[in-house]
């Protein structure tokens, strides 16, 4: 409390708004999921989980959420090294494209996708004269669409970041001793990339799996298709039967926190002003 | 400068704030069924014409949405249901301040793009598994009157989509994503041109939408007493509706 000690260092005792301001938001975040968990009714939670129809939209969640991030990253890859590897111009606006859906509301995606798949649409009129495809409502695969359209851009922005914190000089080193292109990306580029591919690669899915506005308007509703947990959720919680809302909620919470305690090097404890190496050399 | 933009400021706080530029005036805020959308608007229109002093907010959505967010506690007056199931479970929570009363009947028309490229014609069309069909999910009134007709008229149809909402029906079929869709009778009209359609006659079941009020407020019971009096089911009508 001396003069002495606040003018020789910064001052260590954080000032009481911050810290006012810090608490109320931590409960602005929690006190949802405070208030969902008191009204969980637990003794029931199994039996309305294992339920046919919760396990259906569990099922549908998994698949859908699954292929989207594999799409995601299919294509999200060389799109992201595009970015962070080549100047063009247009680099910007493309970004920007990129950024788009993470900033839209989704249901503004599953409009816009009506308008380029859809059975009238730009791409989808070809589709549906040309290839046969009837239509993506109610499909599996319409709901894979829209959560990509939805996810992508997570997994995108991860891997340009991690793309652009690789030192060059690796793999210019690997080249000049002899390694071909091809190698230079299994051996060198992929495993220095692989934590923030996985990140993006968790990100994305995640994303996916909590999709909702895009799906239900491009996909539609159709149990065992696409009819996922935000789906059956929102349809639960409508219908008056709020306890099925719950219960299908406290097991996307569940899937959610396991994918951040997953993550956890990178975001619950990101890297720490303090030397602390053992996430460092421990091979992830 | 300054004092202007300070004051311009203060203008759009205010206008965010209170949501409207006059303030000072009543509201009353009706919760009513997506399908009544355009009847509601006329008689909000001329509800406001007969109480100056008050002013109509309007929010549709399908009922089912609608009761489970006046039972967790959202702020309306009145609530317009389209099925009775729908309403009771308002009144199982105890929002509604008076009894609910039957205002209007609707019934269920086939509607198509205006091309009708699955050749649809009849219920009986619908048990084709090739057709892309949109009806209301069971849990909104639209779709429980669906189930019960189709299984009435002893048609076994695979909806491709079930939607919250019939509006939300209607839209896939304007937009020619689906092929056919059961909507009411009153949705066609908001359709235009872009739908075909099929009344379904009067062997067929059909719902009859209550009204109650969800408040206090002397405003809320006025409502109602405007949509259950003459120049309320005037309106209704002149939008398709059939009186109960």
């Amino acid at each position: 409390m001396t003069d002495r000690s606040t003018s020789k260092e910064p001052n260590r005792r954080p000032p009481i708004p911050v810290l006012a301001m810090a608490v109320i938001a931590v409960a602005v975040l929690a006190l949802p999921l405070v208030g969902l968990l008191q009204r969980t009714p637990w003794s029931s939670l199994g039996t309305t989980l294992g339920e046919t129809a919760t396990l259906e939209a569990l099922r549908v969640s998994v698949v859908v959420s699954l292929l989207a991030a594999a799409v995601s990253v299919m294509l999200g890859l060389p799109l992201a090294w595009v970015l962070a590897r080549l100047s063009f111009r247009g680099r910007a606006l493309v970004r920007a494209i990129v950024l788009l859906p993470m900033v839209l509301p989704p249901v503004v995606g599953g409009i816009a996708l009506f308008f380029a798949l859809g059975r009238r649409g730009l791409i989808g009129r070809v589709l549906h004269n040309g290839l046969g495809v009837d239509t993506l409502i109610g499909t599996t695969a319409g709901a894979v669409i829209a959560a990509v359209f939805v996810s992508m851009p997570f997994f995108v922005i991860t891997a340009e970041a991690g793309l652009r914190q690789l030192d060059p000089r690796l793999e210019s080193a690997a080249s000049t001793l002899g390694a071909g292109r091809w190698t230079v990306l299994r051996r060198i580029t992929l495993p220095l990339l692989a934590p923030s591919l996985a990140a993006g690669a968790t990100l994305s899915w995640a994303r996916a799996l909590g999709e909702f506005g895009a799906t239900i308007t491009f996909a539609g509703n159709h149990p065992g298709r696409t009819r996922t947990l935000p789906l059956a959720i929102a349809q639960a919680n409508e219908a008056g039967r709020p306890e099925a809302a719950i219960a299908m909620s406290v097991l996307l919470i569940g899937v959610s926190l396991v994918v951040l305690i997953g993550l956890r090097h990178r975001w619950i404890a990101p890297r720490s002003p303090r030397p602390e190496r053992s996430s460092e050399t421990s091979p992830s | 400068m300054r004092f202007l933009s300070l004051g311009v400021l203060a203008g759009v706080l205010a206008w965010l704030v209170t949501g409207c530029g006059g303030g000072g005036e009543t509201t009353v805020t009706v919760y009513a069924a997506a399908s009544l959308s355009e009847a509601f608007e006329d008689l909000a229109i001329e509800f406001e014409a007969a109480y100056p002093d008050v002013g109509v907010k309007l929010n549709f959505a399908g009922s089912a949405r609608l009761a489970a967010q006046i039972s967790a506690g959202a702020r309306a007056d009145v609530f317009a249901s389209a099925n009775g199931a729908t309403m009771s479970r308002v009144v199982a929570e105890g929002r509604t301040t008076t009894p609910p009363v039957l205002f209007v009947r609707n019934r269920l028309a086939l509607v198509m793009p205006i091309d009708n490229p699955g050749n649809v014609t009849g219920l009986e069309d619908l048990s084709d598994d090739g057709l892309v069909l949109a009806v209301c999910a069971p849990e909104v009134p639209c779709g429980a009157l669906a189930e019960a007709v189709l299984a009435d008229a002893g048609v076994d149809a695979d909806a491709d989509t079930e939607e919250t909402s019939v509006r939300a029906v209607l839209t896939k079929v304007t937009l020619g994503e689906a092929d056919a869709g059961l909507v009411y009778a009153t949705d066609v009209a908001a359709g235009g041109s872009k739908v075909a359609s099929v009344p379904l006659g009067p062997q067929f079941r059909f719902n009859d939408y209550p009204v109650a009020a969800v408040s206090d407020r002397a405003v809320a019971a006025d409502f109602v007493d405007f949509v259950l009096g003459p120049d309320g089911q005037r309106i209704l009508r002149s939008h398709g509706f059939e009186s109960p």
